[in-house]
């Protein structure tokens, strides 16, 4: 078995290696950017025809929650970055420091991921049954919901069946339009999970590839002659915090105008 | 201008009497060297005994069709059973043996030799992509002996994500995993070819088939991500009831079909591709000429790989797609078979005025031609909108992939198999058997598809287990065609095994052919060369090459123009 | 051919990315408490792919790679457009096809208002 950093038999050089190792980091993102681009595709055309109930859905995810995992992750490119800046300049007791930030705050992203699964387990927002719309303004301390945030929540509730139903004026146009709402809401919540789960899921892989950079990194094995590893996991974190760049506001924000 | 001429000679090769004392079979025994090798030649072995399994899999379920539609009653298994069939007919074929058969093992072998390396960028990456195969694989048995599935393999929902109690989770996981031995082979191939090529070898002295190989990887790298996801939601709406495509929830089923089609019409041209580039190794070896407009071809698999994703919808013109999106579609799908005349003329421009002989890859290489330009040609019938409304979903559309298929995939896989033998094995298979076998195959493929696009035309739709009774004489047909196929593909099954220990020694360049991999012994050393090359001389180069012991060839220095002359 | 292994970005920069993605953030949230209608989404994606190309071209030193590099990226973006174009080409064309008989416009619907052909 050859120690990482040594000239592996297939390669002339380590300059052929190091080449072939960040190409290869950089032609599997672009299958990454393939593989989300479809789930981002699904999205693109269930919200271009239910935009009221992605609008409804969407709202009822903890802004501030989403707000602060998109500060965290960013945070964490950039101490990434920091630990490749380290690699690169010999700093070679600063790289493992700069990736055990990077690590905890992206397991600071992933707890306050598993607080906000939570909330809409505890919401009856999970796609299957079980799933109502209007749980929360209907039993709203369960929900903590209170004052114009309970009001805001309940106009746009039935906003939305209006939008959704092809008689407003009568009692079963009504129960129509809310069926319709429940149904739109729970593909978008669909996407919320598969969306959102397929991204924790890069997360936790990313979080072991840190733990294994740390491991290494504490042995002191990278410097400015080899750091390869650090550059190439550094490309593969940045890119999962790019899809969370794009996630937050198609997710949290079609229309917080209204909430 | 001059031509090379075989020598009066018998084309059997003044070969040396034994295989060189060390190569890549007898570097390390035992079986945790071959399961655990990272050595590329041995990876394509392995591949070798899978894709065939696979094979024989497929086949048992086409044989169980074929005699099935011998009677219009269809009396051989239920109607529900039948679905099943065709299906994982369907599946192993084109998942677990196509896709990955001229790459994984012919690519995966040829590559790192062609361009003058030791061994592919990422071999142990290499050695998981099999793994990542077989354990695909094995979910994908596991549904077909639990239930089956019924879904045809095209999954469409929500027959597959609701409604069908096959077995239709183990196969889409299987599916999924598999998905991903495709993306690590053609990220491999991606990052060797840019660089891992021995001096002198620039891009435009590769050998044809590495730059079939590379458009082939660039399709997989781009297309199967999006197989993946799509399965993978399909997968979720079965299992956990998510909704995305499930018309009770608002959601879309032709949003199934864009995204499956969006890597499926692609996954055709990674099971051609390869063939193509087998066949552009052919051509110019055994008419004894450099292949005709070198820049073309190369260019036209490029072609064939970027305008091949734009042209999916083509096969959801009935769903109630928008006319102008068809529209646009349908004129895409003309565009693309360009890039493919361009690679059949250039070969027949190749083959004239050559020096031609009728080896059995020769056999193979002209049967791909005449079969691929048919099954082609036959695609432009299914790209014309209005003649599609017709021919969709009947059996022209099923003798049409066949033709491509198996006429033309398949037959480039047998004769890249045939071709390339003596380099793997060091020994020659049995020229005249092998020739009987290949004219075997060929009657029986035509017997067994060519009534198929008559049975189209007259109106028999494809997936059904039963027909009218007029279909019936076309139908036995196919069946007795089929059967002639199937003698056709054991006797190579047969001869090449029996080659492995009987054949005759086969020497470096038993053909000769031109190429890197000629140069070395057969088979090769573990390392592929004793010291790695330096290339001087341009690809297909007969004319120039004395050494090949071809008459009429010069020592000139070759010109700057590479292929036409 | 050795990439940008000579090229060392320097923290000053990191952090002027830094800062940018955070008020990139801030703005974003900001805007789309504001009706702008159909501008909401053109600005949430304009602020999410500006911050993206920062990431890319700094973070991932993408501005200091190779041709080679740059091209494998624009590649994969290019290829999610064809797919998303492509897709969205069939969608938002769609009309339901008025009769024959109909004399009058049909009534706008949620969605595209059908423009152009009538039958």
């Amino acid at each position: 078995m050859h120690r990482t950093g040594e000239l592996y038999g297939q390669f002339q050089t380590l300059d052929q290696q190091k080449e072939s190792a960040t190409l290869g980091m950089w032609v599997f993102l672009i299958t990454e950017i393939l593989f989300f681009g479809g789930v981002f595709m699904a999205y693109t055309i269930n919200r271009h025809a239910y935009p009221t109930a992605f609008g409804v859905g969407g709202n009822m995810l903890d802004l501030g929650l989403g707000f602060g995992n998109t500060i965290v992750l960013i945070a964490s490119s950039f101490t990434m970055a920091m630990s490749v800046w380290s690699a690169q300049t010999s700093r070679k007791k600063a790289v493992p420091v700069w990736l055990v930030a990077t690590l905890a705050l992206g397991s600071v992203f992933l707890g306050i991921k598993v607080v906000e699964y939570k909330q809409k387990f505890d919401h009856h927002l999970i796609p299957g049954h079980g799933f109502d719309i209007t749980y929360c303004s209907n039993n709203p301390s369960a929900c903590g919901l209170s004052g114009k945030a309970l009001e805001d929540e309940k106009k746009e509730i039935e906003e939305g069946i209006r939008a959704e139903t092809d008689d407003p004026n009568t009692p079963e146009g009504l129960a129509r339009g809310l069926i319709a709402l429940n149904a739109h809401a729970q593909l978008y919540f669909s996407l919320y999970f598969g969306m959102t789960g397929l991204h924790a899921l890069h997360m936790i892989i990313g979080a072991g590839l840190l733990l294994w950079l740390i491991f290494e990194g504490f042995k002191g094995r990278f410097d400015a002659n080899y750091n390869t590893p650090v550059e190439n996991i550094g490309l593969y974190w940045h890119f999962v915090d790019i899809v969370w760049i794009f996630l937050f506001p198609l997710l949290y924000l079609i229309n917080r105008h209204l909430a | 201008m001059s031509s090379v001429q075989q020598p009066p000679l018998s084309p059997q090769p003044l070969a040396e009497q034994q295989l060189p004392r060390e190569h890549y079979l007898n570097a390390t025994y035992g079986i945790r060297s071959w399961l655990l090798t990272t050595d590329h030649k041995r990876i394509a072995l392995l591949y070798l005994i899978s894709v065939t399994f696979f094979f024989f899999v497929g086949g048992i379920f086409a044989t169980l069709i074929r005699i099935h539609l011998l009677t219009p009653g269809g009396y051989l298994v239920t109607p529900e059973t039948y679905n099943k069939l065709f299906t994982m007919h369907g599946v192993a074929m084109i998942f677990f043996f196509l896709i990955p058969s001229i790459p994984a093992v012919l690519g995966n072998f040829l590559i790192p030799i062609m361009i003058g390396a030791k061994d592919l960028a990422f071999p142990k990456i290499n050695l998981l992509s099999w793994y990542i195969y077989l354990v695909g694989g094995a979910f994908v048995l596991y549904s077909f002996a639990t239930g089956g599935l019924d879904t045809g393999w095209t999954f469409y929902t929500p027959l597959s994500s609701i409604y069908s109690n096959s077995a239709v989770t183990p196969a889409v996981i299987g599916i999924f995993i598999n998905g991903f031995s495709s993306i690590l082979t053609g990220l491999n191939f991606i990052i060797t070819v840019h660089t891992m090529r021995a001096p002198g070898m620039t891009w435009f002295r590769l050998p044809l088939f590495v730059w079939a190989n590379y458009a082939t990887s660039i399709i997989f790298v781009l297309g199967t991500p999006v197989i993946a996801i799509t399965l993978l939601l399909a997968g979720l709406e079965r299992m956990f009831h998510m909704g995305f495509f499930n018309p009770v929830y608002g959601g879309d089923p032709i949003l199934f079909q864009h995204l499956f089609w969006f890597y499926s019409h692609p996954a055709v041209y990674i099971m051609i591709l390869p063939a193509m580039g087998v066949v552009s190794e052919i051509i110019p070896t055994f008419a004894r000429k450099p292949i005709f407009g070198y820049d073309f071809i190369a260019a036209s698999s490029i072609g064939i790989a970027v305008i091949g994703f734009i042209v999916w919808a083509h096969h959801m013109f009935v769903t109630g797609q928008a006319t102008y999106a068809a529209l646009a579609f349908s004129f895409l799908s003309y565009l693309v078979a360009i890039p493919s005349a361009v690679k059949v003329f250039n070969w027949t421009a190749t083959l004239y005025k050559g020096s031609i002989s009728f080896d059995t890859p020769m056999l193979y290489g002209l049967g791909f031609i005449g079969l691929f330009t048919i099954g082609g040609l036959t695609g432009l019938f299914l790209a014309c909108l209005g003649l599609d409304i017709h021919l969709h979903d009947t059996y022209f559309v099923v003798a049409h992939f066949h033709y491509i298929m198996v006429g033309g995939a398949i037959m480039g896989y047998l004769g890249g198999i045939h071709f390339w033998w003596p380099k793997i094995t060091g020994r020659l298979y049995p020229e005249y058997l092998a020739r009987i076998a290949a004219i075997t195959l060929f009657v029986g493929f035509n017997l067994t598809f060519f009534p198929q696009f008559i049975l189209g035309y007259l109106g028999m739709p494809r997936r059904y287990h039963n027909y009218p009774p007029e279909y019936q004489v076309l139908n036995v047909m196919s069946t007795a065609g089929a059967s002639i196929l199937a003698l056709g593909y054991l006797l190579p099954m047969i001869y090449l095994t029996w080659s492995m220990r009987y054949g005759k020694i086969a020497g470096k360049n038993p053909w000769p052919a031109t190429g890197l991999e000629w140069t070395t012994d057969s088979p090769p050393l573990t390392e592929n060369f004793h010291e790695t090359p330096v290339v001087e001389w341009e690809p297909y180069d007969f004319l120039h090459r004395p050494e090949l012991g071809l008459l009429g060839a010069t020592s000139k220095k070759p010109a700057p123009a590479h292929g036409d002359d | 051919m050795a990439e940008h292994s000579e090229h060392i970005v320097s923290p000053k920069i990191y952090a002027a990315v830094l800062t940018a993605l955070l008020a990139g953030t801030v703005l974003t949230v900001q805007a789309a408490k504001i009706d702008l209608g159909r501008w909401n989404i053109v600005l949430a994606l304009t602020i999410a792919v500006t911050k993206m190309t920062l990431v890319i071209l700094f973070f991932m030193h993408g501005k200091y790679s190779s041709r080679r590099t740059k091209l494998i990226i624009a590649s994969g973006f290019f290829w999610l457009a064809i797919m998303l174009v492509l897709t969205l080409a069939d969608y938002t064309t769609r009309h339901p096809e008025p009769s024959r008989s109909q004399l009058q416009p049909t009534p706008a619907r949620t969605g595209s208002v059908p423009s152009g052909f009538s039958a």
